[in-house]
């Protein structure tokens, strides 16, 4: 039986951590291959870079940053960001990355998965959706609507609608996040991420919200999820991944013990 | 000197890297003249069995790896390599190398829960030892991404297993050939650990 998946988010920017991360009793990590180094030597299962670099010169920072990370780092790890063409989704495959993680770019042209997926095959496709609750309406039947630009733009997509079609055009999993619950830190959404996780044969993984072990608990059963994202929980030292894998360990879920 | 057998399938760099982590020499090679003369030989592959077959044909390497393996030459398969060892494919209905007995079915589950390809970390269980899993601990995980499996007709060629949804073979192997499911370059410490296993292995059955 496979085991749930912890993935953590790093947030990369000019090639460096755009918050700098604070391990238990270590001093200040600013370096991305750092932060992940450490965090694969304290058994994390998967890593996502996100590149937010505003200007396009300089994206050719993260491809160093791929590279570096997948000579060192020896789990599946992929990164989105800025990634608007099935070139760019190779470049960073050829870097070393796993996956390639698909956003806004989708919304706007759909076509780019299924290309993604043609050229990479889908398993490497990761489809990023982010999600707003608006209520049940004609236009967004789940109650769920897709929204951009971190959520200031509203799409008028139904959010369970997008995620079949991504599934369709070949994403080979979804990532879930929750722009009502992100940055809460009391827990996932799980109503939305159960019905996607049920409505869907992809693994879903879900994001946003994640406070505390029992918030990654809730997700991984009740949610139906099969990965939870976190990023500030584990970057600034208020839990370590070890103390989140053992309880959740001995509340009867499968996670890679190392 | 392991020599990584380029096919244009993959994930031919990520095994490279995880070696040169290792500090073990090896090259990344489509020359079935280098694959012949080769120490070790390491076969992996991502994608479709049809057109892994077609290129290995196209660039004589199915002649190399056969001749390879008669010669007792020390071979890793990954993933699709694996599956490319048996006789069959499911996917494309695809005549394969053929160097142990078997097909590569897909997965067909019931369960809605599971979700096809198996994709994630995940326990093995050895059926035998073998000097690959040399001081590998039992509750290692693996990084799986399949949605078929490599099925031998000979069980005794199946060295470990893994549970979804039913036992399905997750390593094989026959004399101076091995092969895992699983991805090793993306398994962490366990993984590396049988990178490291096998470039110390000289072939010899166990």
């Amino acid at each position: 039986m496979l085991s749930k998946r912890i993935i953590a988010c790093l947030d990369v920017r000019n090639g460096k951590l755009a918050k700098s991360i604070k391990f238990v009793n270590t001093k200040d990590i600013g370096d991305p291959v750092d932060a992940a180094r450490k965090y694969y030597e304290d058994g994390i299962d998967e890593l996502v870079f996100y590149d937010i670099t505003a200007s396009s010169d300089k994206r050719n920072i993260m491809i160093d940053v791929v590279s570096k990370v997948a000579s060192q780092v020896f789990i599946p790890f992929s990164v989105g960001g800025g990634l608007r063409t099935v070139e760019d989704f190779t470049r960073v495959r050829l870097a070393g990355a796993e996956k390639v993680n698909v956003n806004t770019a989708a919304v706007s042209n759909p076509q780019l998965i299924a290309d993604a997926s043609a050229s990479l095959g889908s398993q490497a496709v990761v489809l990023s959706m982010d999600v707003l609750r608006v209520g049940v309406s004609p236009a967004t039947p789940s109650g769920y609507e897709i929204v951009t630009h971190g959520g200031r733009t509203r799409t008028g997509i139904d959010a369970l609608a997008w995620a079949k079609k991504g599934e369709q055009l070949g994403a080979g999993e979804l990532v879930v996040n929750s722009i009502d619950a992100d940055g809460t830190k009391t827990g996932y959404e799980l109503t939305l991420t159960r019905m996607i996780a049920e409505s869907v044969g992809i693994p879903v993984i879900a994001s946003g919200g994640g406070g505390a072990p029992e918030h990654l608990y809730d997700v991984l059963t009740e949610g139906k999820a099969d990965a939870a994202l976190i990023a500030s929980i584990l970057h600034y030292g208020e839990y370590r991944l070890r103390d989140i894998k053992e309880y959740l360990h001995k509340r009867g879920i499968k996670v890679r013990l190392v | 000197m392991i020599v990584i057998v380029d096919y244009a399938a993959g994930n031919l760099t990520s095994v490279k890297r995880a070696l040169d982590y290792l500090k073990i020499p090896s090259i990344i090679s489509p020359d079935p003249k280098v694959i012949a003369s080769a120490e070790q030989i390491i076969f992996p592959g991502v994608g479709h069995a049809a057109a892994a077959m077609g290129t290995l044909r196209q660039r004589g390497l199915d002649r190399a790896l056969k001749d390879a393996f008669a010669a007792g030459t020390p071979i890793l398969g990954i993933c699709l390599g694996t599956q490319i060892i048996l006789s069959r494919a499911e996917e494309g209905d695809t005549a394969c190398l053929g160097l142990i007995p078997g097909t590569v079915p897909r997965f067909k589950l019931s369960d809605p829960a599971l979700k096809v390809p198996h994709m994630g970390w995940d326990t093995i269980k050895l059926t035998r030892g073998h000097p690959i899993f040399r001081d590998i601990k039992p509750g290692d995980e693996y990084y799986f991404v399949h949605s078929y499996y490599p099925k031998p007709s000979d069980s005794s060629a199946v060295i470990a297993t893994c549970e979804y949804q039913g036992e399905f073979p997750a390593v094989i192997g026959d004399k101076n050939i091995v092969g895992t499911q699983f991805h090793p370059e993306k398994s962490g410490p366990a993984g590396l650990g049988i990178l490291k296993n096998f470039a110390a292995w000289n072939g010899a059955p166990c």
